[in-house]
């Protein structure tokens, strides 16, 4: 998890998170609740995930009590409040994607980043995760990794998706 | 004004005031819907559905508690599809319960079990998934089992809407959903203040108060210790409704009688702090009222609203009352002045409480109110738990002959008595602070200061001081204490404020009895009659002025000095810190 324990350490990233929060404050005056919603967003979005330092955090800023940050958090399946990696790759599961093999290539990139869905590979960089239909059936077996679509993916082609993020991580990425 | 809406319901014409729900106008037609999660002083979450009814001409059964009527509806409640369909959902309620009722701390006091009875569950047709959470056992306080949870909400709710604390909230989602302060910490180290209304409005047994029966028979049974007793005004109000008996009144003497009984070696009441509080609350009061500052004085009796204003309000630990509450004064006492007289080794000396509240749980492990290095309470049952004692021990409470307590830290004023309702600290403090600056006694005419009682959450008096008036402010809840705070803030002039924690103070505290079959938690109507019963004691008094109880000045003549002395300094006054527990709310008027 080094990428997200040197975010987390940098007070430049607290002060533009506060400044999103401003932003959002002005954007909801009438209910300064409704602005969690998108800062929670911007959070698991620089995060992959919302760490406790960020919900109290953002419980101070918004003057919602934490013990409801977290409930919000938690309830929506998008966010996630354990370490997620940089990149998510999810395999679509549902009916179309999974006659036409998906299992072998979720199978592929699980042995190959050693973690099993739901799981995060000990660098941080990503983690696995089984996907219902992602409406692209037409393509399928369909891999969704972050926002972008891989499709038609066959097994022999995982390494290649695997090695493509790790070196885009390497520029992204400080070291 | 809009016009009333007739409805119908079980063939029963009746006419509401436009906005209420189908539940609020069957309680006019003498229907009561089953309800669960509905709580008349919470918001509506309609979560259980066990309030459904069937509405003519919908598709769905709705749920009656939010349901809101209309002109010309016609509902039905008790159709034999919806007896079925609202024992099924209690059944589904059920299946993840686990089936321990017979050691269950609630057994017999559950409103799931009542309510599972009511609608005829005899046996259990699904068998679901059980969950397995690890109790959260950290708080001196309140315990958390969310096992026993069926996700009411009602706790979330009383905890975020009337105390303002918002210590907990329901995290995750479906079946993983529970209920759990933020980040899951241990209750110890969250905002929780410990004031167990939690338990109160619990169904089931997911929150009860830290067991402390076990620590006090243990005591009972050692043939070393001296065993000391000191019971709360408010427990008088309310214990009898643990054996079954109509509040109202003030079950004194048969407390005592039933403490004796325990094995307790010396009883002795908590009312002989109040009057000591008074004593040096009011001489506080007097000074700063003289002094010019700084006003206002705010009690400091209440341990819920002492961790809140440590939290949440630390910019007005200056204006707290450095007093400690009745209790501590009590205890400190016990284990000094008579001790000494008595020629006791205070280490031998086992001191229980028996208070409503289960935050004097917590209270009694502060350990800056310590006395000599031991604490000045060892042990805190609640009425509840007094109740149970009661009964274990198979004392027939209903027909115990009153007893009168022991002496010299037995007798108590009237002034003393009414510390257990909201309001009550208040005109204590008025009669004896009165006699403090004029060296005469308020008029028997003018004893009682009406406008600061009643179960309002904030009530403002000003009383005339010889031409002084002194401002007063009384709130009761958490809620009402950041209402007045913030007025406070806002540059709102106040001499005195009292703020107790629990809705209607201390009688509406966090260990009182549950509530009966026909009862619902925190009802106004309840805690009106148990102020009543301790109002009714106050009259009853002869003396009804804390400056006048003769064992107190005899404490001060032979021990303690003046009020607010040297000894009565070390002994009897405290301070405050504040803290910043994991996960604290913020203030917004803490931004400003």
């Amino acid at each position: 998890m080094s990428y997200q324990r040197e975010i987390l350490e940098k007070p430049e990233w607290w002060q533009q998170l506060d400044e999103y929060i401003r932003e959002q404050k002005l954007n909801n005056q009438e209910h300064v609740q409704s602005a969690l919603i998108p800062v929670l967003h911007h959070i698991q979005d620089t995060f992959g995930y919302i760490p406790a330092k960020a919900i109290n955090h953002v419980a101070q800023a918004l003057g919602v009590p934490t013990s409801y940050v977290e409930g919000v958090a938690s309830f929506y399946s998008y966010f996630s409040l354990t370490p997620k990696g940089v990149y998510t790759v999810a395999v679509c599961m549902g009916t179309a994607c999974y006659v036409r093999g998906a299992q072998a290539v979720m199978d592929q990139f699980c042995s190959q980043l050693g973690a099993a869905p739901g799981e995060t590979t000990n660098d941080g960089l990503f983690t696995m995760q089984c996907a219902r239909c992602l409406g692209a059936c037409g393509q399928a077996p369909v891999v969704m990794v972050n926002n972008k679509i891989h499709a038609p993916v066959k097994p022999e082609d995982v390494s290649e998706i695997v090695s493509m993020y790790t070196a885009k991580a390497r520029e992204e990425v400080p070291a | 004004m809009a016009e009333k809406i007739s409805l119908t319901i079980d063939n029963i014409p009746v006419t509401v005031e436009p906005g209420a729900t189908i539940m609020e106008a069957a309680e006019k037609a003498g229907i009561r819907v089953p309800r669960l999660c509905y709580h008349p002083s919470l918001s509506i979450q309609g979560s259980c559905r066990v309030c459904i009814v069937e509405v003519e001409g919908m598709r769905n059964l709705v749920a009656s508690c939010h349901y809101p009527a209309a002109e010309g509806m016609i509902v039905n409640t008790r159709t034999p599809e919806i007896l079925r369909i609202r024992r099924d959902i209690v059944e589904l309620l059920l299946d993840n319960h686990p089936m321990d009722c017979n050691t269950c701390e609630r057994d017999g006091n559950c409103e799931l079990q009542r309510l599972a009875n009511s609608m005829g569950i005899r046996e259990r047709l699904f068998e679901g998934e059980r969950k397995e959470y690890e109790k959260d056992l950290s708080s001196p306080a309140v315990i958390r089992d969310p096992n026993k949870c069926i996700l009411c909400g009602r706790c979330v709710r009383v905890c975020g809407e009337i105390q303002e604390v918002a210590a907990l909230a329901q995290v995750n989602r479906g079946y993983k959903t529970v209920v759990m302060p933020a980040h899951d910490a241990p209750f110890m180290e969250t905002v929780c203040v410990g004031c167990g209304q939690c338990i109160n409005v619990c169904p089931t047994a997911a929150f009860l108060e830290k067991d402390a029966t076990q620590a006090f028979l243990k005591a009972i049974e050692d043939p070393e210790m001296i065993v000391v007793s000191q019971m709360a005004p408010s427990v008088r109000a309310a214990c009898g409704e643990c054996f079954g008996l109509a509040p109202g009144y003030a079950w004194e003497g048969e407390a005592f009688a039933a403490m004796r009984r325990l094995g307790i070696d010396y009883v002795f009441d908590t009312q002989f702090g109040a009057d000591l509080c008074i004593m040096e609350e009011g001489a506080e009061f007097v000074k700063k009222f003289k002094e010019g500052g700084p006003l206002p004085n705010i009690t400091s009796c209440c341990p819920t609203w002492i961790k809140f204003a440590e939290q949440f309000h630390p910019d007005m630990i200056k204006y707290l009352s450095s007093a400690k509450s009745p209790m501590s004064m009590q205890g400190a006492i016990v284990k000094t002045y008579w001790a000494e007289k008595m020629g006791i080794d205070p280490s031998k000396i086992f001191s229980v409480a028996i208070m409503c509240c289960t935050c004097k749980k917590f209270e009694a492990q502060r350990p800056e109110l310590g006395v000599n290095g031991l604490p000045a309470t060892d042990a805190v049952l609640t009425t509840r738990e007094f109740g149970w004692l009661i009964n274990h021990f198979g004392i027939d409470f209903n027909h115990l002959k009153p007893e009168p307590p022991d002496n010299p830290l037995g007798s108590s004023t009237g002034a003393a008595a009414i510390f257990g309702t909201t309001g009550g600290v208040t005109e204590a403090a008025l009669r004896s602070a009165y006699f403090m600056l004029f060296e005469e006694d308020l008029p028997d005419d003018g004893i009682d200061f009406l406008a600061v009682r009643g179960l309002e959450g904030v009530r403002e008096a000003v009383v005339d001081f010889r031409g002084t008036p002194v401002r007063a402010a009384v709130a009761s809840s958490l809620s009402n204490a950041n209402t007045v705070m913030d007025k406070l803030r806002a540059g709102e002039k106040y001499d005195w404020i009292e703020i107790m924690g629990c809705p209607g103070g201390c009688i509406g505290g966090g260990g009182q009895p549950y509530a009966g079959s026909n009862n619902i938690p925190l009802d106004p109507a309840l805690l009106e009659q148990r102020a009543c019963a301790l109002y009714n004691l106050d009259k009853g008094r002869t003396l009804r002025r804390s400056h006048q109880n003769p064992d107190i000045q005899k404490l001060y003549e032979e021990y303690l000095g003046e009020p607010l002395g040297h000894r009565a300094h070390e002994l009897l006054h405290t301070f405050y810190y504040p803290r910043m527990p994991l996960g604290v709310r913020p203030q917004e008027a803490q931004e400003k």
